[in-house]
């Protein structure tokens, strides 16, 4: 069953670059669970910088509980940054291993839309396909929506990760020059834009 | 080893006394016993041997508390470690800097359900700013100063070091850590206080209200309320960031906030909120919290702003900064309707003048000197001190506010007694309260601390629970009565060496209180009262501030005496 549509429930798509040290991500998701947060997806990954590591969740809720669980997540001492990716361009991508039901029948069929997708086949079975599929989400939707008919006998997905776009890194500069993990500090900079945007709560910090 | 290389054990000692740490809470155990050990090698930091590591860590707190310096406390793994949960939940609730050390097994023996092994960090990752387990004893010192830095700088908190017992032995090479800055606390931003000060002079009836963010900032708050002429309200956590001599103060606000207060919100234009984070008991029902004003919230904790209440003006930083700042260029507002109704509204207090807990609390609470320190326990004796004591300075009044501990109270007298042994540290609790961390009578004697005078309010009850019940459960007194099981509480104390006086009726109080603060030593004074007393004004759970009941309602079968209600809670 669909939940009843809420009109404030949008999902948000944030990263956090947070140190790569012990229990960083339980402590990241018991925030989320003790507030009553809830991520729909998280992906993690080391970074090209030793010691950080970048999260993407997304989180649905309305603007207000993203900017709540947003400003808590800046107080933990493991957080670098964080970064609200409504606010700028941004790219994004989600892997998904589908496997589809075939028969001699359907199989060219399903073949074919796979190739319009340019999804890989990374299994063959008697009686299934595999097959892999990368892109926004709007992609993998259509995707899995598309092979639905055939019978969709597993699937798995990563979950989203995003980069802002442009030449534009997202991780400060002075995180990339000091070097050690040890010196980094948060950056507990209230990104400004996203108090604008927000709308709720005047940009005054 | 010989006494001068070092271990990990020794460079915590190092560590600690590098950053002017002087004195710490603790209890040994097998897996902190290398740090016991080198303790005698560091002849310059006090440790106070607690009978319960709950009492050593809300010791440290009261510590904490009164001086605004952090509080150190120790434990080992397990059993001792989980000791400390309920003090780190307290300390992080009320922005307390703690920094709780234990011990745990062996790295080699951690995650595999070793003796006396607890996850300590898994545990209490919701409930401590930060923490740590340290796995190289190089990295020791740096974790210290790392810890100190983080329970002090910005909001304060608890954070906990877990050393295993091979890293406290492990041979240790490095310097020991110097300690970190504190960092800097951001500016708030010109326009926010431009802002601030346009709605300000625009009000017709602005209030302030301060929290325990305030408490460092209580001259520039003062200066600020003069100069614009507003009044201020204190919450449970604030109370001493204003004079309460002042004719501008008007008490606390929340659930047994004063009519003045409460009325005020309810009423205001304008409120400015200074270090405070709106708690339910102090807001009541948020939609009907001041209603008709525009908020200013100045907080240094960017989460707070906006978490509860709609803000109108948020201004982030240093509540001194702040209050400073919106103080610049004021001029005092005329608002003689505003000033009358206020004065109306605050002639409307209820002295206690007949003999019960608020009695009893008036008389002790009017004996306070300015510098006295205060601590409670939880309960109605603790909402009675704060609506009758009056405080001139902050950091004078120690309770549990946001968690509300019962049993915080005693042991945080002890640790703010032994903080400035120059003052009495006063402590009020209840019979149930007192109960729950007693045995730190046993800490008074130890060290022979003379200043720790403590007053147990008897009405053998859980009296606030008793009230809720009173009023919400048809007076269905389930599992509240102490009474019948209560010890002899002078000789309880007696049997730990500490004088003991009590009083059973008004006529007594006078007398007892003498004797009882005029004892050169800390000593206890039991002050037996009517069972059924309620603490009024009284604002329901879940109603809003306007909605407040001001006086004792009556008792469907007036007169209900002792035996009586001892009778029905046994019945029940
Ligand atoms: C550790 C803990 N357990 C339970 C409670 C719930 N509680 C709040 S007030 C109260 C009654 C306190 O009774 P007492 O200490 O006798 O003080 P009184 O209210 O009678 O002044 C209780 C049980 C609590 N706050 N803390």
């Amino acid at each position: 069953m669909t939940a009843p549509f809420d009109p404030g429930q949008k999902d948000h798509l944030v990263s956090a670059l947070v140190r790569d040290e012990p229990r960083v991500l339980t402590r990241i998701t018991s925030l989320f669970g003790r507030r009553g947060y809830n991520i729909r997806s998280l992906s993690v990954g080391s970074t090209e910088h030793p010691g950080l590591s970048r999260m993407t969740f997304v989180v649905t809720g309305d603007r207000g509980v993203v900017e709540q669980a947003m400003r808590q997540l800046e107080k933990l001492h493991d957080v670098v940054k964080i970064i609200d990716h409504s606010l700028e361009k941004f790219v994004d991508r989600e892997l998904v291993l589908v496997k589809v039901a075939i028969t001699p029948e359907s199989r060219v069929e399903v073949r074919q839309i796979a190739e319009d997708f340019r999804a890989r086949i990374v299994d063959v079975g008697r009686h299934a396909l595999t097959f892999e599929v990368t892109g926004d989400e709007g992609k993998i939707t259509a995707f899995i929506e598309q092979m639905r008919p055939f019978g969709i006998i597993e699937t798995m997905r990563t979950g989203r990760v995003a980069l802002t776009r442009g030449s534009n890194a997202d991780i400060p500069s002075h995180v990339y020059h000091e070097g050690e993990t040890e010196t980094l500090r948060p950056v507990v900079e209230a990104a400004e834009a996203r108090e604008t945007q927000a709308g709720g709560v005047p940009n005054l910090f | 080893m010989t006494q001068t290389e070092l271990n990990g054990a020794k460079a915590l000692w190092a560590a600690l006394s590098a950053h002017g740490i002087s004195t710490v809470f603790g209890y040994p155990g097998g897996a902190i016993m290398p740090v016991y050990d080198a303790l005698t090698f560091y002849p310059e930091v006090r440790h106070v041997l607690a009978r319960h590591e709950q009492g050593a860590i809300h010791a440290a707190e009261g510590w904490a508390k009164a001086t605004g310096e952090i509080g150190v406390c120790i434990a080992t793994s397990g059993p001792g470690a989980t000791n400390l949960v309920t003090g780190l939940a307290d300390a992080m609730l009320d922005s307390v800097p703690i920094l709780a050390i234990t011990g745990n097994v062996a790295r080699h023996l951690m995650g595999t359900d070793a003796f006396q092994e607890a996850d300590i960090t898994g545990i209490t990752l919701p409930v401590t700013k930060h923490n740590y387990v340290v796995r190289d004893v190089e990295e020791l010192p740096r974790v210290i100063a790392e810890a100190i830095r983080i329970a002090r700088s910005g909001r304060p908190g608890p954070v906990l070091v877990d050393i295993p017992k091979d890293i406290q032995l492990a041979p240790y090479h490095g310097e020991i850590a110097v300690p970190h800055a504190r960092p800097e606390i951001p500016a708030p931003k010109p326009e926010a206080i431009e802002k601030a000060r346009e709605l300000l002079q625009s009000a017709k009836k602005p209030v302030i209200m301060v929290g325990g963010g305030s408490l460092d900032a209580a001259a520039e708050i003062t200066a600020l309320a003069r100069a614009w002429d507003i009044p201020v309200i204190t919450t449970l956590m604030g109370l001493g960031s204003f004079p309460s001599s002042d004719p501008l103060w008007l008490g606390m606000p929340g659930m047994h906030g004063s009519v003045a207060a409460n009325r005020a919100i309810s009423e205001a234009d304008v409120l400015l909120g200074i270090g405070l984070r709106f708690d339910d008991r102090v807001t009541g029902r948020v939609n009907g919290f001041a209603p008709n004003a525009s908020i200013i919230h100045v907080d240094l904790d960017a989460a707070e702003i906006g978490k509860i209440v709609r803000t109108h003006v948020p201004v982030r930083g240093d509540a001194r900064v702040a209050a400073g700042l919106l103080a610049e260029g004021a001029q005092k507002l005329d608002l003689p309707e505003w000033r009358e109704r206020v004065a109306e509204w605050k002639t409307r207090t209820q002295d206690p003048d007949h003999w019960g807990a608020g009695y009893a609390v008036k008389a002790v609470v009017d004996r306070l000197r300015p510098d006295d320190i205060l601590s409670s326990d939880v309960g109605q004796h603790q909402m009675l001190a704060a609506q009758l004591a009056r405080f001139e300075k902050p950091r004078r009044w120690i309770n549990s506010g946001g968690l509300g501990t019962m049993g915080f109270g005693f042991p945080a007298a002890i640790g703010a007694g032994m903080a400035e042994p120059g003052v009495r540290s006063i402590v009020v609790a209840g019979d149930g309260g007192f109960q729950m961390t007693a045995q730190e009578l046993a800490t008074l004697k130890k060290y022979d601390v003379r200043n720790v005078k403590i007053c147990i309010i008897n009405n053998s009850f859980l009296g606030m629970v008793r009230q809720w019940q009173e009023l919400f459960h048809e007076r269905r007194y389930s599992e509240v009565y102490l009474g019948d099981s209560n010890p002899d509480f002078l000789k309880l104390a007696d049997a730990y060496g500490v004088p003991a006086y009590r009083a059973d009726c008004a006529e007594e109080l006078p007398e007892a209180i003498d004797a009882w603060l005029n004892d050169p030593k800390s000593s206890l004074l039991e002050i037996v009262v009517p069972n059924e007393h309620g603490v009024f004004p009284m604002v329901p759970a879940g109603a809003s501030l306007s909605e407040m009941i001001e006086t004792e309602p009556p008792r469907p079968t007036p007169g209900i005496e002792k035996n009586e209600a001892a009778e029905e809670a046994k019945n029940a």
